[in-house]
């Protein structure tokens, strides 16, 4: 599938499997789970640099910017204000043009706050800005956000770090048909049959985090993604047969001894 | 020397240091950071010319380990 690009805003992406860097048990982890996986994309948090302890290790030297595409998002932002103050900061580090815009409107769910994702949105296309952002599996959400700019955007599975899978199957697939830009499963995916579903779905990307970092082997882990996306990405190439009620032999009727 | 809040901690450095000086007395790299001086963005190429005072508020950020 070498002709089999994923595209957004111009930027060219090798892999259609997406990564975190977070709950990892440290940066060696980190980077040996994101080689696995294949990702060519890693999302990362902006926090204060810590001015106490200078000892501490910066996780873009595990992570090469040249190597990979960084992609900041705005977790933990629970305004637009924070969201867009984040995302600005970001960009102004100089990586990159990317955000992954979330804006959390609850701490038990972690569901996204779809008004105050789309206000943040709008600023920070006007800015110049590349914005993904992460949303409820709502095709009318979804389409206010293209509307407004947004190049791609990322529902929701389930909810975050759940491991639940793709809890609505049937509204990303009204989220594909109706807007015209790359769906990049955002959250919620547990296991790889859960990202080769994203990918028979017809979604472009998924992209996790808990499920790898969080898994007993996470290195493994990393690579059964990779597969589950690889396989996924390939089914829904080859177009699935339908589903039916009953059997069709697969072996010639002709021939049959004691015809 | 002056009392400025960093990060949210109070700091004492220099009087009229740039943000470039603050910058290397910390023994940050400046590659990756973005500075928010006064809850205003500081582009890269005013690290140089923007002073600091007595009372500033100073916000340094970088790209932290986190999924979402």
């Amino acid at each position: 599938m070498a002709d089999d690009r994923l595209i957004i805003a111009g930027i060219e992406f090798q892999s259609r499997l997406w990564v975190g860097t977070g709950k990892y048990k440290d940066f060696a982890e980190t980077k040996k789970a994101i080689e696995v996986s294949g990702t060519d994309v890693v999302t990362v948090s902006v926090r204060r640099v810590n001015i106490i302890d200078k000892s501490k290790e910066n996780l873009l030297d595990y992570i090469d910017p040249k190597k990979y595409k960084i992609l900041p998002n705005t977790a933990g932002c629970y305004t637009a204000k924070d969201a867009i103050r984040t995302a600005m900061l970001a960009a102004e580090a100089g990586i990159t043009k990317l955000v992954k815009l979330e804006v959390i409107g609850d701490d038990k769910t972690l569901f996204p706050d779809n008004e105050a994702t789309l206000e943040a949105a709008k600023v920070l296309v006007k800015e110049g800005l590349i914005v993904l952002p992460y949303t409820s599996d709502d095709p009318i959400m979804a389409k206010k956000l293209v509307d407004i700019g947004c190049p791609a955007v990322m529902p929701l599975a389930a909810p975050i770090g759940s491991g639940l899978g793709i809890r609505n199957p049937y509204n990303i697939r009204i989220i594909m048909e109706m807007v015209k830009v790359p769906i990049i499963v955002d959250a919620g995916v547990g296991t790889a049959s859960d990202v080769a579903l994203a990918m028979e779905l017809g979604c472009d990307a998924v992209l996790l985090n808990t499920a790898i970092a969080g898994a007993k082997d996470p290195i493994a882990m990393a690579e059964a993604m990779k597969y589950g996306v690889l396989g996924g990405r390939l089914a829904f190439k080859a177009g699935r047969i339908p589903k039916k009620l009953y059997a069709t032999a697969s072996s010639p009727l002709d021939g049959m001894i004691g015809n | 020397m002056m009392i400025i809040t960093l990060n949210g901690e109070k700091k004492e450095v220099p009087e009229s240091i740039s943000i470039t000086g603050l910058l290397e007395l910390l023994k940050i790299q400046h590659q990756q950071v973005a500075v928010e001086l006064n809850m205003e963005i500081v582009r890269k190429d005013k690290f140089d010319v923007m002073v600091i005072h007595e009372g500033d508020s100073l916000e340094v950020v970088s790209f932290m380990a986190g999924g979402r």
